[in-house]
């Protein structure tokens, strides 16, 4: 089957094509060169006056693991606003910010959206991650497996053993979960909630251990590196939401020491003390130090007015803010040793003064951070909105003239509180499909996917030029997955159920006896009973393959 | 994977799929019938000895034993032609609570879990207030106080405290003495801990009087009564100091010991005031379930319709009702009109008794009081089969073996044959 797409305005950052007409041609689910002039073309799709993109990939959304489905759990509201009818092709479902595996799917398709990265995955809880990935149809995953608070960890460190026994731990863990990288929350932190500690900067210690979060963030980033996993340290830096965090945050970059790592959800960690209110923009310093370290990534986790839910490993935070659940309800949670959750119900109003400052705050971010490569596009679903607001906040960026009309919507104090008004950057179609498509891809080590050169799997997004780019982001004309055509006009026609993307790195086996009796010793379930085997994730995830990136140890 | 089946083989780190516990260090002698040599207990025992006679593995219809494709043909016919079914019992694995959702989904049927109205009790609270609670092994190494209200733990959950509270050697430390109190129930017979146990005796009934005293003692508020849920002031007073001074207090209850009228208000109160505690120490909950697979069939619903148990997909949509859509209203006139019923752990969760069609997806082995339109024997997860089973914590999706050789189709191959029966319709 060779497919010609025929008459696009391309945008491919990842071959710096920059809306060039061409044609694509897809052959058996990829992208293939232009064919010889004598080869039968079975189906062309005229696509001129409309912009082609690869699918788009969010590198940082909760779609599937224990805590999103205890945040079904706590909002039937949530679902009874929400209902998702059976279709011929598509399975019932319900829900906007917490939505069941199948309206997640289809709407992310629907979206243009190919691949979607859990960025929370418990080891403990992995398994039912996986299984909520498995369930999700349309789109390829993959998992960021959370470690630095989990007392096997904190053990191995505490006892000073050295790098090659944390890599070892690092490794297997990535194997037994089935994962594509490492997340750290609040490092440290979650481990000292359980101690009764509510507060733990950067350089405090682990009430216990002794720990600190700096010596945790340089031990994994360094794990990291020396088994070359594609994706940096992925960091949910300590202080979640608090005013005056932006210190931490800054040292929380630096405590790399140079290696790679991701600033996740940076907004949210972004927050000075100044005015009246002791709450302000911290946006342009956070942008300074990103654009100065060239190791450096973030994603901004953009918050939206609305109603949400927040949930997070991060314990320690969420119990902070539980009061400002609305409606009032939280579940707190201490797991297995292992991490936690916290699952808090937010609406964003525009008229609050610290959640308008916090809209601001992200999109000055987006605004004043350079280097697209290094920056994406996230709200970190559902926690600062619904993924479903992605065509918003694109037009957000797009549109200085409509951002400046939201932004005067804004409480009035916060409004002085920001530089956004004088932001006068607006993002290319082609910083988009940086943002969205090439640079999450680069960044998690997916040679094949973010980009549409020979090769490529043909995972593509046809959009009709609209000078709404709300209305343009929110309804794509085609989405190919595989070059099977998925979804029209906005819609499901075909349902497929993706991938899982996974790293193996190698380490010494003998951690494996380590962590038998460690688990035999303290712990309620055995070590190997973590272990997923690849025929369990194949049944998981509807048959789909389990595709195992390489890992580049530096040498 | 099959495991060897030699004789006297034996099966090490097994785990048991038969309460909500589901330890994994069980030692089970292989075989046709199944020995449970090592970490065992009373309800594991019998269950994994169990092996149905040759007759008992036979699809019936009507009495009557037919092959596996004409119950799933006569099922489907059945499933067809019903306006509202319900799909009831629920006690499968994962990959049988996926089947059973997506034929709900596609039957337009209501799904309701046999424990459900046990369930249901943390459900409600869970959706209007939260709560804050912990995990099976954070029990086991930080726990210094453990409070069990409403019921004694032991007789659901055999293996309970020698897991989680009888261990001296923890991450932080030897010589680990948790302290254990019974809220409203007598010290079990035969329970030995290391640490001090005992009984503070209160009416459970009324328990939330008691909850209600704690946290305006806590809170600093006076309080005028001379007693609260049948005990004395004092006692409250002790209790609420004790809880406070713990450093890792765990309150554990069972929501089916709560059996009253609105009983998920007692349990609401017990959360809050956990939660009260926790504005000055840890203390957490452990709302324990999981039994007959309710965690797991609830889990697999919410993930994938965004609701638990007792939802319909009748309008195809799914709407979760949780006093509505309960079996035994359904069952009356004008509820359901057709029954399925899984239960492939326990043959003796027989169907309710019901005039209604009944398609029966049973442990082999399983004994009617009316014999069902169809009765599909099925094989148990963990023993017959392979599977996954939600713990009663809900985190942990423990993997299960297969034990033995075995004909029997798992609930997930009964009801694929009957997806397959309603395709060619």
């Amino acid at each position: 089957m060779l497919l010609k797409l025929a008459g696009g305005r391309v945008y491919d950052p990842a071959h710096k094509v920059d809306g060039v007409v061409r044609d694509l041609y897809v052959r058996d689910g990829k992208i293939v060169a232009p064919p010889a002039a004598d080869e039968r073309i079975d189906r062309v799709y005229d696509l001129s006056g409309r912009v082609v993109m690869a699918g788009a990939i969010d590198m940082h959304t909760h779609i599937g693991g224990g805590k999103l489905n205890i945040a079904r759990a706590m909002l039937p509201e949530d679902h009874r606003g929400d209902p998702m009818a059976r279709t011929a092709l598509t399975r019932a479902s319900a829900g906007r910010a917490a939505p069941g595996t199948f309206a997640t799917g289809y709407r992310y398709a629907e979206m243009g959206y190919t691949a979607c990265f859990e960025p929370a995955v418990l080891p403990v809880n992995a398994r039912q991650a996986h299984l909520e990935m498995g369930d999700t149809p349309m789109v390829d995953k993959g998992g960021y497996v959370m470690l630095g608070s989990d007392d096997f960890l904190l053990r191995l460190m505490a006892a000073g053993e050295d790098q090659q026994r944390i890599n070892d731990y690092v490794a297997w863990t990535l194997h037994a979960t089935r994962c594509i990288g490492i997340k750290v929350v609040n490092p440290g932190g979650i481990s000292a909630f359980k101690f009764n500690q509510r507060m733990l900067d950067l350089d405090e210690p682990n009430p216990y251990y002794g720990v600190r979060p700096r010596d945790i963030l340089r031990v994994l980033s360094r794990a990291v590196h020396d088994l070359g996993i594609p994706h940096p340290l992925h960091v949910h830096s300590s202080n979640l939401g608090l005013p005056g965090n932006v210190d931490s945050t800054l040292g929380t970059i630096r405590a790399a020491e140079g290696l790679s790592i991701h600033l996740t959800h940076i907004q949210f960690h972004s927050y000075g003390t100044e005015g009246d209110r002791k709450f302000s923009s911290a946006a342009a310093r956070i942008a300074e130090a990103i654009n100065s370290t060239p190791n450096a990534t973030c994603d901004v986790g953009q918050i939206l007015f609305g109603q949400t839910v927040t949930a997070s490993g991060d314990t320690m935070a969420q119990h902070l803010h539980s009061d400002h659940a609305s409606p009032r309800k939280s579940v707190i949670m201490d797991i297995e040793c292992d991490a936690g959750c916290g699952v808090l119900p937010f609406r964003y109003r525009d008229q609050n003064f610290v959640n308008a400052l916090q809209w601001a705050i992200g999109l000055e971010i987006f605004l004043l951070a350079k280097d697209p490569w290094r920056v994406f596009l996230t709200t970190d679903h559902p926690n600062g909105a619904p993924f479903t607001a992605y065509p918003h906040l694109i037009r957000l960026l797009m549109d200085r003239t409509f951002r400046n009309a939201h932004l005067a919507r804004l409480h009035p104090e916060a409004q002085a509180m920001t530089t956004l008004g004088s932001l006068e950057r607006e993002y290319s179609l082609y910083e988009i499909a940086i943002l969205t498509r090439a640079a999450p891809a680069r960044l998690l080590g997916l040679t094949a996917m973010g980009h549409l050169g020979a090769g490529a799997g043909a995972d593509i997004t046809v959009y009709r030029e609209d000078a709404d780019r709300e209305r343009m982001f929110a309804t794509p004309e085609y989405v190919f997955k595989d070059g099977v055509l998925i979804v029209r006009d906005g819609k499901v026609v075909q349902v497929t159920w993706g991938r899982y993307h996974t790293v193996r790195p190698e380490y010494d086996p003998g951690i494996e006896r380590r962590l038998e009796e460690h688990f035999a010793r303290y712990h309620t379930l055995r070590a190997a009973h973590l272990v997923i085997a690849e025929d369990e994730m194949r049944a998981f995830g509807h048959g789909g393959d389990v595709l195992t990136h390489p890992c580049r140890p530096p040498t | 994977m099959p495991a060897s089946s030699k004789p006297n083989a034996e099966a090490l780190d097994v785990a048991c799929p038969f309460c909500g516990l589901v330890c994994d260090d069980l030692s089970v002698e292989l075989g046709t019938r199944l020995a449970v040599r090592a970490n065992g207990c009373p309800i594991a025992g019998p269950a994994f000895a169990r092996a149905p006679a040759p007759e008992e593995v036979l699809p019936r219809i009507g009495g009557r034993p037919v092959t596996l494709t004409a119950t799933a043909a006569e099922a489907a016919r059945l499933l067809g032609a019903a306006r509202q079914p319900l799909i009831g019992g629920l006690g499968t694995d994962v990959a049988g609570a996926r089947a059973a959702t997506r034929l709900a989904d596609r039957c337009g049927g209501i799904l309701d879990h046999m424990n459900a109205t046990a369930m249901m009790r943390n459900t409600m609270v869970l959706q209007d207030t939260g709560w804050i609670t912990t995990t099976l092994s954070e029990v086991r190494n930080r726990a210094d106080l453990l409070v069990v209200a409403g019921g004694d733990i032991v007789s659901r959950f055999p293996r309970f405290f020698e897991r989680c509270i009888s261990n001296e050697t923890t991450l932080f430390g030897d010589g680990r003495r948790c302290e254990v109190i019974f809220l409203g129930v007598e010290v079990p017979a035969g329970l030995t801990l290391p640490g001090p146990v005992r009984s503070i005796g209160c009416d459970v009934l009324r328990l939330s009087e008691g909850l209600g005293v704690m946290r305006a003692l806590l809170a600093g508020r006076p309080v005028v009564a001379d007693e609260a849920a049948g005990a004395p002031m004092a006692v409250w007073r002790e209790l609420a100091e004790r809880m406070r001074a713990a450093r890792y207090g765990v309150v554990a209850w069972a929501a089916a010991d709560f059996d009253f009228p609105h009983a998920e208000l007692t349990l609401q109160a017990l959360c809050e005031l956990i939660r009260d505690l926790n504005r000055d120490t840890r203390c957490a909950g452990l709302p324990l379930g999981g039994s007959d697979g309710d965690l797991t069939s609830d889990t697999v619903q919410l993930w994938q319709s965004g609701f638990g148990s007792r939802t319909s997909f009748g309008t195809g949509a799914p709407v979760q009702d949780i006093r509505h859509y309960a079996t035994d209203r359904l069952l009356e006139p004008g509820g359901a009109d057709l029954l399925m019923w899984i239960s492939s752990f326990d043959e003796s969760r027989t169907p309710p008794v019901t005039d209604l069609p009944l398609i029966a997806l049973g442990r082999a082995g399983m004994r009617f009081d009316r014999e069902p339109a169809v009765f599909m024997p099925v094989g148990t997860p963990g023993v017959d089969h392979a599977g996954h089973l939600f713990r009663a914590d809900r985190v942990v999706a423990l993997p299960l073996r297969q034990l033995r050789e075995s004909a029997l189709p798992s609930v997930a191959d009964a009801i694929v044959a009957i997806e397959l029966a309603l395709g060619e319709r």
